[in-house]
Parts: C-alpha cells; structure tokens; sequence
C-alpha cells in the first residue's frame, strides 16, 4: 500500500474521521468495561457524573485541568519546532522546587512573593530544558532520551531535597516542605468555590501563546523551523537560537504547572506533587493538534477523564487506569484519523 | 578506594553485573534491530511493562516459565505491530506513535493487574527462573559464582547478542534490514519491501524488548509491581546510541553500565553510603546515560533513514 495526498478533501473527510476516531476510543472504553464485567453504559454513567455531575466534580475537573493547560502549552509549543520535550515533568517539579525556596525561605510579604515566585519557576523550568536543547544545537545529542532521563533526576533530587534540606521540620517524618505563609498563596477566583487564581493564569498563558504563534515573528519562525529546518536555515531564520527561544518558553510553561499546583492547590512540595502531569501534558497537546486554544478544550476533556474514572472506580469495579488507556488510544486514533484525511490509502 | 577494591573482587559483584545487564541486552538488541531498519521504537518503555506483566502472570496462573516468555513475547509482538502498523505504512510520527504505544501498553498492563488482582497491596510472588549448574564450570571457585551461576535466560540474552549480529552481518536478509534503514530506495530497486522488512524488524524487535521486561519479573524480581522498568526502555535507547548502532558494542556498553549500576548499590552499603545521600546513588544510571549520548554525539553513525518514513509513491 501508499498514500496518495488527497488535494481537496471533503467536509465528511475531515470531520468524519476524527469523528470515526472518538467513536472508535468509545468502543474501546465499552469493551474494557465489559471484560470488567461492567454494564459499559453505566460506566459511562458514572464517569460523567464523577467529571461534571456535580459542583464539586466540576470544580475538581477544573483544578486538574489547571496544570495540564501549562504542561498541555509547553508540549505544543515545543512540538510545533519539533523540539521533542519530553521531559515537562522535570520543569514542572522544578518549578514547584522554586516556588517553595522563595515562598518559604526569603520571608517576603504576598505581594512581592507571588510574582517572584511564578519568575522564579519560570526560570528554573527553562533552565531544566535549557541544558537538553543546547546539547542538542551545539553536539546533535538527541533531546528525546535527555528530557526523559531528567525526569528521573530531578524525581531523585526533589526526594533528596524533601527527605534532608527542604524537610519540613514539623512535618512528623514524612518527606514534605515546609508549607507556604498563608499570604504567598494564590486566592481562590470566587471567594468560597475550591478553584484558585492558577486556573485564570493558565488560560491566560494559552491566550499568550496563541497570540504568540500567530502574531509575532517568533511564532512564525518557530513554525518554520519545525516544517522545515533546512528551509528555514536558508532564509535566513537563525534556527539554533529559535530553538533555544522555544525551549525557554517551552520550559517556562510547564514550570507553571508546578507552581499553580503548589502555590494555589497544595500549599508545600511532596514527591507526588504531580501524577504525571507533565507526561499527560503531550496527550492534551496532541489531541488538541498543537493549537494553544485547543489545548484548554483538551486538558478539560482529558482531566474529565480522570476525575470522572477515579470517582467512577471507587463505585464500580473497573479499574482507574481505564482512564490511561483510553487517552492513549483516543491519542492514536486520532493521529491516524488527522493523517487520513489529507491521504488517501492506495494499494500498489 | 579499599572498598571499592574490596567490591570489584567479590564474586557476588560480577554475578549481580550479568544480572542486572539481562534485562538491558535484550532490549537494546530489540531497540537496534528497529532502528537499524529506520524505525525509532520509543514504545520500549511500554513494551517492556506489558512483557513483565504478561510473562509474570502467564506463570502465576499456572503457566511453565518458558511459557511466559513465549508469552511475554508475543504481547511484545503486539503492540510492536501496531507501532508498525501506524509508522511504517501510515508513515506516522516515530515520537508520537511510540509515546503513545509506552502509554497504551503501561496503562494495558496495570488495568489488567488490577483485573486479576483486585485488592492486593503485597504483590504475590512466583518461583522464578533458578540458576542454571553448568556442570565444571559453576564449580569452579570464585569463577563458578562469579560467571556461571545466571539463569538460564541470562545465556539466552548473550545467545540473542551473537544471533543478531550473525543475521546482521552475515546473512541476506540483514544486509536488506540494514540497507532498508540507510537507503530505502535501493532496497525497492532490489525488488526487496521496505515496508515488510521494516514491519518485521519492529515486531521482532518489540517481542525482545518484553523479553528484556519478562526478566525482571521472572528472573530478578519474582514478581510484578507498578512502575519497576523504571526508565530502564529510556537508558537502552541510550545504549543503542553508546554502542554506535552495533550489537557487539551495545553488549559492552549493556555490561558496562551494569558495572556502575551494581557498584553504586554496594557502594551505598559502604561508609561512602554514609556520607552520600542514596538518591545520588540513585541518579548514576541515568546521569551515565546521558555522559554515553554526549561521549558518543561526535563519533555517532546514526543510520542515514531513520525517522524517515517511506512511501512508495514518493519520487
């Protein structure tokens, strides 16, 4: 077989398939629930209303969808250079690592905490990926294996950290910070509802990048190199310090994820501060096509689908982790159904 | 430095460098037969999980151990060809599809675990793979303990080393394995596919690499917890690189890292381990990992086709 590009698809073409590909992750899910011995529907059921069916569910899907908008950022920001960074875990956890030295230790007033704070991740985020990138300008190391690696790292760093000089000396034992002053923490959007100031920030930063992409000349030589950067190289676009640019942005974001989580959910570091946020954060990115705007729509899809199959699996018995398969297989129906409708598939 | 001395002469050293380096050879073989047909398999990480798991519970649920590498190995084969499938024919990004592929299978592994075992929080164990007595050999003093007490799928991963490089270098079919990843189109001028030679590369690739995942359940560990590949897919990537796209040298570079790996171990036991916290222990594999990409970046001959999709009706 070979593909043949298709010059002018259709309508049904490009919206049916990525229909075919939702419909196709439903059956999925409907088979998994069954070999569970589940009633499929009622499992559907119960997820929907564990994501959205009441004002707590709703409130928890938006706070879970607070740091996969930033890592969900980061990844597509990144990808659209085809700067594989895979490693957002790590900028997030730096991140997060930041926001509790200057939060806790320097004893700085609100005001002036909060926003040293966010800088202070920010910049620890893009440091973490700084290094991966420059290695891969400067020496043509592969920045896929680095960014992996340094998640494991900075997971044995931050354990390090937690259990000897970060280590909450009131914190009984266990390896957690010290929390933050009360007056370094982001507030809640409307007083009384469990969702905090991190949420605005996210959207915010999605309208950033969008704007970014599309209006600046960043954005359009970001693209450019990720199309084609021996094309790019030839007109003139400085290719190596473009990725640099990326990188720190990239970082940045999935920096913030850490400290949102910390600063406006958590209050202090843990080493479980983040359930694979930043792993998840390429799921949403992916989902969403690389668009900035579409990565909101996709983190709260994707953290739907967690808190909805967590509260589900507390009352039915499927296990959790059908979350994790169907965003894994909604991810790879959805590349193939993107691909389809621009090549058709041709025998020969 | 004693210590270290004291360390490098032990027996139980050298026994624990085989054993840790099992797991890795199989795997790195695995990832290198992809990527020597152009095909990057980021799935690994996945695909040794789901080759854990599958060989562990074919064993638990009363299947022989063999049967559960047999096992192990065909889930491998699985999802190495849908990774086929979505980036050989479909041409799909390798980065994508394999990330996806290391979720779906991780995610399919513990979803089934928690299938089979519901409510438990001591994960139960199975009679692993014993040590294989080679008769003189494991008999010889030191030399005996050091060398020649491994199971027998330790054997089998060095068998798997010189086979690879056998069908590679020495046969037909590995000169088109090879070519498909350098120079796809004289491969098609040869009236060869590139697509089955690449699908087949992947599959059997894959049905390696949950090998590699199958030792740790079956032969290191005796049994089947979340999150124990641990970046283990990630470092033979690492090593496929450090060992310049070349089975001999990729073994070299298996064993090597395995020397540090079982030296940190003993070297937390020491008055180092005092001193040191143990996370930096911890970080020396995969620091190490990092130092081999960076060593070998100048020297690297990465085959010319990989991560280059092939279409036919592209000119």
């Amino acid at each position: 077989m070979r593909l043949d590009p298709i010059a002018a698809p259709t309508p049904a073409r490009t919206l049916g398939l990525p229909a075919l590909a939702i419909l196709a992750t439903i059956a999925l899910a409907a088979a998994l629930a069954a070999i569970a011995g589940a009633n499929p529907l009622e499992t559907f059921g119960l997820i929907v209303k564990g994501a959205v069916g009441s004002k707590f569910a709703t409130l928890e899907t938006l706070n879970r969808a607070t740091p996969l908008i930033f890592t969900g950022l980061a990844v597509a920001t990144a990808f659209r250079a085809r700067l594989w960074n895979i490693g957002a875990e790590a900028q997030l956890y730096a991140g997060a690592l930041m926001t509790v030295v200057i939060g806790t230790q320097l004893g700085l007033p609100g005001p002036l905490a909060l926003p040293l704070m966010a800088l202070g991740a920010i910049v620890a985020g893009a440091l973490v990926l700084l290094g991966p990138v420059l290695l891969k300008t400067r020496l043509g190391v592969d920045e896929v294996v680095t960014t992996l690696l340094l998640n494991f790292i900075m997971a044995l760093f931050i354990s390090y950290l937690l259990e000897g000089p970060l280590k909450d000396p009131m914190g009984m034992g266990w390896p957690k910070s010290p929390a933050l002053p009360r007056d370094a923490r982001l507030p809640r959007l409307v007083e009384g509802l469990r969702l905090h100031w991190g949420f605005a920030l996210a959207l915010i930063c999605a309208l950033g990048v969008w704007v970014m992409q599309t209006r600046t000349t960043l954005g359009y030589e970001i693209r450019a190199v990720g199309q084609n950067p021996q094309a790019a190289r030839f007109a003139g676009i400085p290719v190596g310090r473009v990725l640099i640019k990326t990188a720190l942005i990239s970082g940045g974001l999935a920096a913030l994820a850490g400290f949102s989580e910390v600063a406006g959910l958590k209050g202090n570091l843990t080493s479980d501060l983040s359930p694979d946020f930043g792993y998840t954060g390429i799921i949403v990115a992916m989902l969403a096509l690389l668009h900035p705007l579409g990565v909101v729509v996709s983190a709260l899809f994707v953290a739907g689908i967690f808190v909805g199959s967590d509260s589900m699996s507390r009352a039915a018995e499927v296990p959790t982790y059908i979350a994790d398969i169907l965003l894994a297989a909604a991810l790879l129906f959805m590349v193939l159904a993107i691909l389809l409708t621009r090549y058709r598939v041709v025998r020969g | 430095m004693t210590e270290i001395v004291d360390i490098l002469i032990s027996a139980s050293f050298w026994a624990a460098v085989l054993r840790i380096a099992s797991p890795l050879i199989f795997a790195t073989m695995g990832e290198l037969i992809c990527e020597r047909a152009g095909v990057l398999n980021l799935g690994i990480e996945g695909i040794m999980v789901i080759g854990a798991f599958a060989g562990w519970m074919t064993v638990y649920a009363g299947g022989g151990l063999w049967t559960g590498v047999a096992v192990a190995m065909l889930a491998g084969m699985a999802f190495g060809a849908l990774h086929g499938l979505l980036t050989v024919p479909f041409g799909l990004s390798q980065h994508v599809v394999g990330l996806g592929i290391t979720l779906l299978a991780t995610a399919s592994a513990y979803y089934a675990y928690r299938l089979a075992l519901p409510e438990v929080t001591n994960p139960p164990r199975i009679a692993p793979f014993e040590p294989l007595h080679i008769p003189g050999l494991s008999d010889l003093p030191w030399l005996g303990e050091a060398l020649f007490s491994q199971t027998a799928l330790t054997w089998a991963g060095f068998a798997c080393v010189a086979a690879v490089s056998l069908v590679l270098y020495r046969t037909p079919l590995g000169l088109a394995l090879r070519a498909a990843g350098e120079n796809p189109h004289a491969v098609e001028a040869q009236g060869l596919s590139v697509g089955a030679i690449r699908m087949g590369a992947v599959i059997v690739g894959s049905g390696l690499m949950a090998v590699g995942g199958a030792f740790l359940t079956m032969s290191a560990f005796s049994s089947f917890f979340f999150e124990m590949v641990n970046g283990r897919g990630w470092i033979c990537i690492a090593l496929v690189v450090f060992g310049a796209w070349k089975p001999g040298k990729a073994l070299l570079g298996a064993l090597l890292f395995a020397g540090f790996d079982a030296l940190q171990v003993r070297l937390q036991q020491t008055g180092m381990g005092q001193v040191v916290p143990y996370q930096v222990f911890l970080m020396i594999p995969y620091l190490l990992s990092i130092l081999a990409l960076i060593l070998m970046s100048r020297r690297a001959q990465v085959p010319a086709a990989l991560m280059t999709p092939f279409n036919r009706g592209d000119r």
